[in-house]
């Protein structure tokens, strides 16, 4: 088994699907960040088989709307002085905004780049995202 | 109260803002004189990005039948759009101009972004393949008008169900009365999109069928609702020869209709309703079509907040 250190203070994001760690590390804006960040793929659970986890040494604000759309499943960890001192479970937010564009090529964003983008969650339970402007959904791979 | 508020979509009245608009386009319907003035010193933009007469044209004869006063374009060529200004800006200017606006627009969703972006009512008059509000009050109107109710009926939707957005748009406004049961009639390729039929007639249990022959539920519809089906939509030639004549409503399939069935479409037909159909007094889409302009000639008041 792989080891990394401990976050002493800073976060951990957990349960993460096996392969989304990159995607969730885009979306965040990790790369931008000054701290260490620590990417695990692939790690043994036994919940999910194999998973990823994103370890931040620093305590930052997290988008978890961003979290939530990516997969809501995800608990984020809130550690200080080493240990856990707040667990969060994320949910699907109700609404989205500036995270993915619109796919329709008819939609009016697809030509006025300055619109800013913005999904609303239509059916919780297929997790179904439509842009406010054309009602197209968006399709998650 | 509409006072203010734009109309984008179909459902962003309520049942009693419903009620309450189409309840107002009867009594102008019975007496048109009395509004003739509402909304002198009034100017209604229309702000057409791409042609359409029909519409355009139902707009401007509700505003000067009201006294109001119009100004627009009909082309996005004719307009500072060319030059490539956004919605926003545009509908920024125009709102110094005028008091209200009705825009077509090739992109889905832009008649919303002007909204958002003025204080101004703005009416949705067709997006692109999405939304077409006024068009299906029109369609409310009618129904109502001819059939004395909105609910308890069966109504037949035929010909392209797929990418009809006066038939996605009359669905939806349609599933919030009681006991609507809805034949929608199409080629298997043009069948209403899959979000029309779960989040709308699954998950509200509405009844429908789906079926390819109009002739076999003619005896059926208390309303039905024609549209076009072009020969490039189909996949291929051969359903095309099949289905064809079975999307064009004539006198013999008529025969098999209810006496008191009225036939809608939203026009320009082109040879889905046989023109012998036109004196039989179950054709409605003429009335339909001056309806649609006493609904508009509703709504601009309702957002105005003008009264008689």
């Amino acid at each position: 088994m792989l080891n990394i250190d401990s976050v002493n203070k800073g976060l951990v994001i957990d349960h993460i699907q096996a392969g989304k760690a990159m995607q969730i590390y885009k979306y965040l804006n990790l790369d931008k960040m000054d701290c260490s960040v620590a990417i695990i793929k692939n790690a043994k659970s036994k919940k999910m088989g194999k998973k990823d986890i994103i370890k931040i040494e620093d305590k930052i604000n997290l988008d978890l709307d961003v979290l939530g759309f990516i997969d809501p499943n995800i608990t984020v960890n809130v550690i200080d002085n080493g240990e856990i001192i707040r667990k969060i479970n994320l949910e699907l937010p109700s609404a989205i905004e500036n995270i993915v564009k619109c796919k329709n090529p008819r939609c009016i964003t697809s030509i006025e780049q300055e619109i800013v983008n913005k999904f609303k969650l239509t059916d919780k339970e297929k997790k179904i995202y439509r842009c406010v402007y054309c009602d197209t959904a968006y399709e998650q791979n | 109260m509409l006072k203010g508020r734009s109309l984008i979509e179909p459902m962003d009245l309520s049942l009693e803002e419903l009620d309450e608009l189409l309840n107002l386009a009867g009594k102008i319907i019975e007496n048109p004189a009395a509004y003739a003035d509402v909304c002198k010193g009034k100017v209604l933009a229309t702000l057409f990005y791409e042609p359409s007469t029909r519409t355009r044209l139902s707009f401007e004869a509700a505003m000067l039948r009201l006294g109001g006063s119009v100004m627009g374009f009909s082309s996005a060529d004719s307009s500072s759009a060319a030059k490539g200004e956004s919605v926003a800006d545009t509908i920024r200017t125009i709102a110094c101009y005028a008091d209200i606006a009705a825009m077509r627009h090739p992109k889905e969703g832009a008649p919303m972004v002007a909204a958002m972006s003025t204080d101004m009512p703005v009416i949705n008059g067709g997006d692109g393949g999405h939304q077409h509000p006024t068009q299906t009050l029109t369609d409310l109107l009618t129904i109502r008008t001819l059939k004395g109710r909105l609910d308890n009926f069966t109504i037949g939707l035929c010909g392209d169900l797929k990418f009809g957005r006066t038939v996605h748009s009359l669905i939806k406004a349609l599933s919030r009365y009681e006991n609507i049961k809805f034949v929608l009639i199409s080629p298997e390729e043009l069948r209403i999109p899959d979000y029309i039929r779960e989040e709308i007639l699954i998950k509200n249990k509405i009844e429908f069928k789906e079926v390819e022959r109009l002739e076999n539920v003619m005896d059926e519809l208390d309303v039905l609702y024609m549209t076009r089906v072009q020969k490039e939509r189909f996949f291929n030639e051969a359903d095309y020869i099949r289905l064809k004549d079975s999307y064009i409503l004539d006198a013999e399939k008529m025969e098999n209709a209810k006496s008191d069935m009225i036939v809608l479409h939203p026009l320009p037909r082109v040879n889905e309703i046989s023109t012998e159909i036109d004196s039989d007094p179950r054709a409605a889409y003429f009335k339909q079509a001056k309806y649609g302009m006493f609904v508009r000639m509703a709504l601009i008041m309702e957002l105005l907040g003008v009264e008689i």
